[in-house]
């Protein structure tokens, strides 16, 4: 029986692998299909029992990932403070043994250094994948992302580009970082034409989006929320597979009021929704993912379906991504929207030590929120 | 002058009389023999482009007995912190000292509290050594009210400003050009004074450090930049991070001098000299050798990157406690049984400071929109989506 299941499968994937290629040829570029990312075959196929996919929690999940670019591109790097020995959340574990000190390798503590050095890598058509220890301590590289990065291909006229540059930092509270260890700086980097910022939301979409980002051909800035590398366990396929970027999904179906989110926070927001479930508000959720260029298209039929919008994250209110999401969406919904758009943020404070409870955009929040909103 | 502070804030409770008569059956009578005791260091200093300081260096039995008692309620505080983060009432992150006790009083043994100390967040002892009090230290470390920052800034925030202790920093290596901007406003003001700016071997690769360093350099700032290289920045050694582990050569065109850094006398001999140097002809960078007992923060057992043979070497040849108290036994300035009683009271002093510190409030919730800005301009925000926002005035 499982041997039949298992020849069942082995063709099926066969199939699949044929219709990669068909794709290849149509659309002239590398397209791979994640088994459970675009469903172009039933779902009754190439799933969990076969072995296929295993259990494993975030930062599993991501060294997964760097073991896969590392192996599929020799020209691929790994580098940045305390690496070699796994990191200090893991997601770098065994790759030094396998790849080698040539590819893998620690970097001293500078961060402006190891940017910049990522840049001048990927300038000369590697894929450098730059660890930042802790988001918090990525502002020395900002220059480096903001003046070199972003900027490198546009004013060289496309003679040059670093798009084999990733920068991979964990971001995000964790329930005692305190000032330096939980900040959220995505929105600094959204303001930044020339990069791309990409968030997970769990271990499945992390290994898919990560291998996007290594194999994408611009800079990317990959946050992976640190709360998660534990938590989040899910299944998650062995083989390659990539998760297409710049496309949000919508990861639970509403028709009362659209929640946008990414990271951590979705977990949260999850919690609301089906708190507000019991109250009798449908909601849906979508996950942003790529947060810039961020997928306006999906967000937009989501809003014009329900007439309602919240957006969450926890970095604070004031200049953060969800106030470019809130006036994208007002200037091209405004009819349709049944009440002002909500934002269950942090506060405007720094990210605070004994208070956190406070400052962070609890499941409470969002759900008085949701209800204000609907009861508009 | 740091222990009769201690004493008079630890039995802060009101009753003076009380608190007198406690002190007189608790504390251990310190020599206060001043006869002048020549001792050498344990090795001559290296310097890089200025004169060496003498080895030998003048002591008395009351200094000796004091940076027994300092190092040794130092050492007890860390471990006792140490307890406390695994019991959960310390939570976050909490660097320990413990091991380089003698660069903390060395250094305060050899200046004013008009100069001034900025360091990075290995604090704990640098607050106590400018006067701060064991409850401070635990309230702030529990973020209870009472701590040094309010509770607010927690382990690696801690602050003295009627002591000039500028704290106290997160972020590896951005306390140096702050250190180097207050040598600047000193020179300006006619101070006299010089800043003392620490940082570790892990942060000497940062390039803000240079960029300070030439800053110091070219105005003749008096700043002094203390490496306090305990070799592993976090989980590296050090001939792993850096090209040139010659820290106090690092400077270049800034004259340099490497001390043993568990010396305390070294220590205090060397801060005097660079003061005195600092004051004439701008900045030098003090390479103190030192070493940690523990890891790098709570969350690092300490043993993955280094042996515990190594480890167990240093505690048993280079403890700065340990050499003191050889120091003091060789030349008979106290009884062994005496220095045993004084860590008895050290112990019984940390132990009523985390009595005291358990006790205390949490910060009031309203203190997370305070001092965001000046002027106490709190901000609260109100609504359903915290969109309403009142600010209340002082």
């Amino acid at each position: 029986m499982f041997i039949v299941k298992f020849v069942f499968l082995h063709f099926v994937c066969l199939l699949q692998r044929e219709r990669e290629m068909a794709l290849r040829n149509i659309m002239g570029k590398r397209v791979r299909i994640g088994l459970m990312g675009r469903r172009l075959l039933s779902t009754a196929t190439c799933d969990v029992e076969s072995g296929n996919s295993k259990s494993i929690n975030l930062y599993s999940a991501i060294n997964q990932a760097l073991h896969v670019a590392l192996e599929t591109d020799p020209r691929a790097f790994v580098f940045g403070e305390d690496v070699s020995f796994g990191g200090v959340f893991r997601c770098t574990t065994g790759l030094a043994d396998r790849f080698g000190k040539a590819r893998v390798f620690n970097t001293p503590l500078c961060e402006q250094g190891i940017v910049g050095f990522g840049i001048g890598l990927a300038a000369m058509g590697n894929r450098a994948i730059a660890e930042i220890q802790f988001a918090d301590y990525i502002y020395p590289a900002f220059d480096q992302i903001v003046n070199e990065a972003a900027k490198f291909r546009y004013r060289s006229g496309n003679q040059f580009n670093c798009g084999g540059l990733t920068i991979r930092a964990p971001y995000g509270a964790v329930g005692h970082g305190g000032h330096y260890h939980s900040q959220s700086p995505e929105a600094f980097f959204c303001h930044v034409p020339g990069i791309k910022v990409v968030i997970p939301r769990s271990p499945r979409q992390a290994k898919g989006l990560l291998l996007s980002c290594i194999r994408d051909p611009n800079p990317v800035v990959f946050f992976e929320p640190k709360w998660l590398y534990r938590l989040a366990v899910e299944e998650v396929p062995e083989h390659d597979y990539m998760l297409p970027l710049s496309e949000a999904e919508v990861i639970r179906q509403g028709s009362d009021i659209t929640l946008v989110g990414w990271g951590a926070q979705l977990s949260i927001m999850e919690q609301a929704c089906i708190e507000a479930e019991k109250d009798g508000i449908s909601c849906e959720l979508v996950d942003l993912k790529t947060l810039i260029p961020w997928d306006k298209e999906t967000v937009e039929a989501s809003v014009r379906k329900t007439g309602r919008v919240l957006i969450s994250h926890e970095a604070p209110v004031t200049g953060g991504f969800g106030g470019e999401i809130s006036a994208s969406i007002v200037e091209s919904c405004f009819l349709r929207l049944e009440a002002p758009v909500a934002r269950v943020c942090g506060l405007d404070t720094p990210f605070p030590l004994v208070f956190e409870p406070f400052y962070m955009p609890t499941k409470n929040k969002i759900l008085d929120a949701i209800k204000a909103t609907v009861n508009y | 002058m740091a222990l009769s502070q201690l004493l008079s804030s630890s039995s802060r409770s009101g009753n003076r009389l009380k608190s007198l008569s406690s002190a007189i059956s608790l504390r251990h009578p310190i020599s206060t023999d001043t006869t002048p005791i020549t001792v050498e260091t344990s090795v001559p200093f290296t310097s890089h482009q200025c004169e060496v300081p003498s080895r030998t260096v003048q002591t008395n039995a009351k200094e000796l007995l004091t940076f027994f008692r300092d190092m040794a309620l130092m050492r007890r505080m860390e471990i006792a912190a140490d307890s406390l983060y695994k019991a959960k009432l310390i939570r976050g992150f909490c660097h320990l000292y413990d091991g380089q006790e003698a660069v903390a009083v060395g250094m305060e043994a050899a200046i004013t509290k008009k100069d001034s100390i900025i360091t990075a967040y290995r604090d704990h002892c640098t607050f106590i050594a400018r006067g701060g009090t064991l409850l401070e230290v635990f309230a702030e470390l529990m973020g209870r009210q009472a701590g040094c920052s309010r509770g607010k800034g927690g382990s690696m925030h801690f602050y003295k400003k009627d002591s000039n202790f500028y704290g106290g920093h997160g972020i590896v290596g951005a306390q140096v050009p702050l250190g180097c901007g207050l040598a600047f406003a000193q020179k300006y003001c006619k101070d006299e004074a010089v800043t003392f700016a620490l940082y570790g071997d892990g942060a000497a690769n940062q390039g803000q450090l240079f960029e300070a360093l030439n800053i110091s350099a070219l105005w003749d700032l008096p700043a002094i930049l203390v490496c306090e290289n305990n070799h592993y920045g976090m989980g590296t050694a050090e001939w792993r991070a850096a090209k040139s582990p010659a820290y106090y050569k690092r400077g270049d065109y800034v004259p340099g001098l490497k001390v043993d850094g568990m010396d305390v006398l070294a220590v205090k001999q060397a801060c005097t000299f660079a003061k005195e140097h600092a004051l004439k002809n701008g900045p030098i960078i003090l390479e103190m050798d030192t070493y940690r007992y523990h890891g790098h923060s709570m969350s690092d057992p300490g043993s993955t990157y280094r042996t515990r043979d190594e480890i167990t070497g240093v505690r048993q040849e280079r403890d700065p406690v340990e050499r003191i108290r050889k120091l003091i036994l060789s030349h008979d300035l106290a009884t062994e049984k005496e220095l045993k009683d004084t860590e008895k009271e050290v112990r019984k002093e940390v132990d009523d400071a985390i009595a005291q510190a358990k006790e205390n409030p949490v910060p009031d919730s309203s203190e997370l929109f305070t001092n965001v800005y000046a002027k106490g301009l709190g901000v609260e925000s109100f609504g359903a989506d915290r969109k309403e926002v009142r600010a209340t005035l002082p």
